[in-house]
């Protein structure tokens, strides 16, 4: 069971700039580790953060084995309409995790 | 009559000037970057277990498919100040219960729910939760009563020396605060901050999990989690940090 | 039968050997290192063959970072981000981590303002590089030394 944790306003002004903070649960196993018997631990990351605002892709990260364990990423955007926001995290197997945020613009 | 009123004040101004400054929290000695991290609810990690808890508070559980929500209600009320008084001694067995150990004292007896194994997700995120309603909150253990005989044997474990480097946990947490330890700052040792994200893990941790560490750092035996051993030395840290705050989720390196 | 002198010369060569196999055999699975060149390499890559200048770009990381494992940084990059006149993607390398490519932000005039953040992982002290790809095809970029006093890798009870 993943976590995933999104902190940002609930409401904004049209044409405000909001910053939005996101972390999600995830070892981002490097492949570089091994266990107790000297045995590799396989490599275990998340590849890809997208963020869709009202079906728009607004924000899109690659993660590499070089970002930290349980990710965290901040960016903006412009408060353009009330809408949902959808934030999806998939890892090298393709398996996906997917929050929802709504965002009310005044 | 003034003067007698006057010497009642200046006397409880005085005792009140006795009573001891908290110890300070390793917060204090992380670096700036860090000190910011967990300052921002928004990029502390130990705060997905705190939501995750959260969510775990809220779902049923357990042969009777009850919810912590269902008897204890929305934990921001009946949680609030429950972690900066634990340890602390179970009616029943007369024994030193920390918050793990309630939890799943509580889902074993009204839940019908298996008790959790420490450092699971679970167990450390409903661990953060409920010390996270006490965050800002200073410490105040009961140490009267059946507590006093688990106290003094916290204490005395806390003052012995330890393992092949013969160390007590005094010598540093006590004689040698704020000095270096190659890149770190010895700190004095304050349990305020657990469960807590640790970067050295990459994960959240119990409080057992770093004494066991410390242990280790000694190279003394290493107890188990939830032993006796750690839950009285737990009540002594617990009585120790008398007045500092509850920082759950802390982090540390 | 062989004399003293070839004995001592397998001895020493046997151990030479298995110095160098229990070394390469600490970096698992295969060795893996980024040089200041594979990092080169990377960011041409990215970049698609454009020079980043210096400037525009400004990379916020502590000089001294005490656990490798988490190191947090801002990137913030003057820009109008407007749709002629924005910043479309940062890149963050290192020249020291196994892989010279640490993360990828891919931005547009939707951001308002051209600003991530995010804890990235520090093998050993290095210089952390950070380069923005505008929309015009310009390409700038900063750096930043960081010393590291504990690597992440070390697993520390």
């Amino acid at each position: 069971m993943r976590t995933a944790r999104i902190v940002m306003p609930k409401t904004a002004k049209k044409g405000e700039i909001i910053e939005i903070k996101t972390l999600v649960t995830h070892p981002m196993e490097t492949g570089y580790r091994r266990d107790d018997m000297g045995k590799a631990i396989p490599r275990d990351i998340i590849t890809l953060l997208t963020v869709q605002y009202a079906g728009e892709e607004v924000f899109r990260m690659d993660m590499f084995p070089g970002v930290a364990a349980n990710p965290f990423a901040a960016f903006t955007t412009i408060a353009t309409e009330t809408g949902e926001l959808v934030f999806t995290w998939t890892d090298e197997k393709g398996e996906a995790h997917v929050e929802k945020a709504t965002l009310t613009v005044t | 009559m003034r003067r007698s009123w006057f010497g009642i004040f200046f006397l409880a101004a005085s005792l009140q000037a006795a009573a001891a400054e908290p110890l300070t929290s390793a917060r204090e000695f992380l670096p700036a970057e860090l000190k910011v991290l967990q300052a921002d609810d928004g990029a502390n990690p130990g705060m997905l277990w705190v939501e995750r808890g959260q969510k775990l508070w809220s779902t049923p559980d357990g042969a009777q498919s009850k919810s912590c929500l269902e008897c204890h209600g929305e934990a921001a009320a009946s949680m609030r100040g429950v972690a900066a008084r634990y340890p602390a001694i179970d009616a029943a067995s007369g024994r030193p219960m920390n918050l793990e150990l309630r939890i799943n004292n509580c889902r074993t007896a009204n839940m019908a729910a298996t008790p959790l194994k420490y450092e699971t997700d679970d167990l450390l995120a409903l661990t953060a939760f409920i010390a996270n309603q006490s965050r800002g909150m200073p410490v105040a253990v009961r140490i009267d009563g059946p507590a006093a005989a688990h106290l003094e044997a916290g204490k005395t474990f806390y003052f012995e020396r330890q393992g092949q480097l013969n160390l007590s946990c005094s010598q540093c947490h006590d004689d040698n605060v704020g000095r270096r330890l190659r890149g770190d700052r010895i700190s004095s040792g304050l349990p305020t901050a657990y469960p807590a994200y640790r970067l050295d893990w990459q994960k959240m941790g119990s409080l057992h999990r770093r004494l066991r560490a410390c242990s280790l750092g000694v190279r003394a035996e290493q107890f188990d989690f939830g032993s006796q051993q750690y839950l009285d030395l737990e009540l002594y840290l617990a009585a120790r940090a008398a007045g500092a705050e509850i920082e759950t989720p802390g982090v540390r390196k | 039968m062989t004399n003293s002198h070839d004995h001592h010369l397998d001895r020493r060569s046997l151990l030479q050997g298995a110095v160098v196999v229990i070394g390469a055999a600490a970096l698992a699975p295969a060795t893996v290192v980024a040089t200041p060149e594979s990092m080169s390499a990377a960011m041409s890559n990215a970049l698609g063959g454009v020079t980043p200048k210096p400037g525009r770009i400004k990379l916020d990381i502590s000089p001294l970072a005490e656990n490798g494992n988490s190191v947090p940084l801002t990137v913030t990059v003057e820009s109008p981000m407007t749709a002629a006149d924005h910043v479309k993607s940062i890149y963050l390398f290192s020249p020291e981590n196994p892989l010279p490519d640490i993360a990828r932000f891919h931005i547009g005039p939707r951001a308002g303002r051209a600003q991530v953040k995010t804890s990235i992982r520090l093998a050993t002290s290095q210089r952390v590089h950070a380069v923005a790809m505008m929309s015009d095809g310009s390409a700038w970029a900063d750096s930043a030394e960081v010393i590291v006093t504990l690597s992440a890798c070390i697993d520390a009870g």
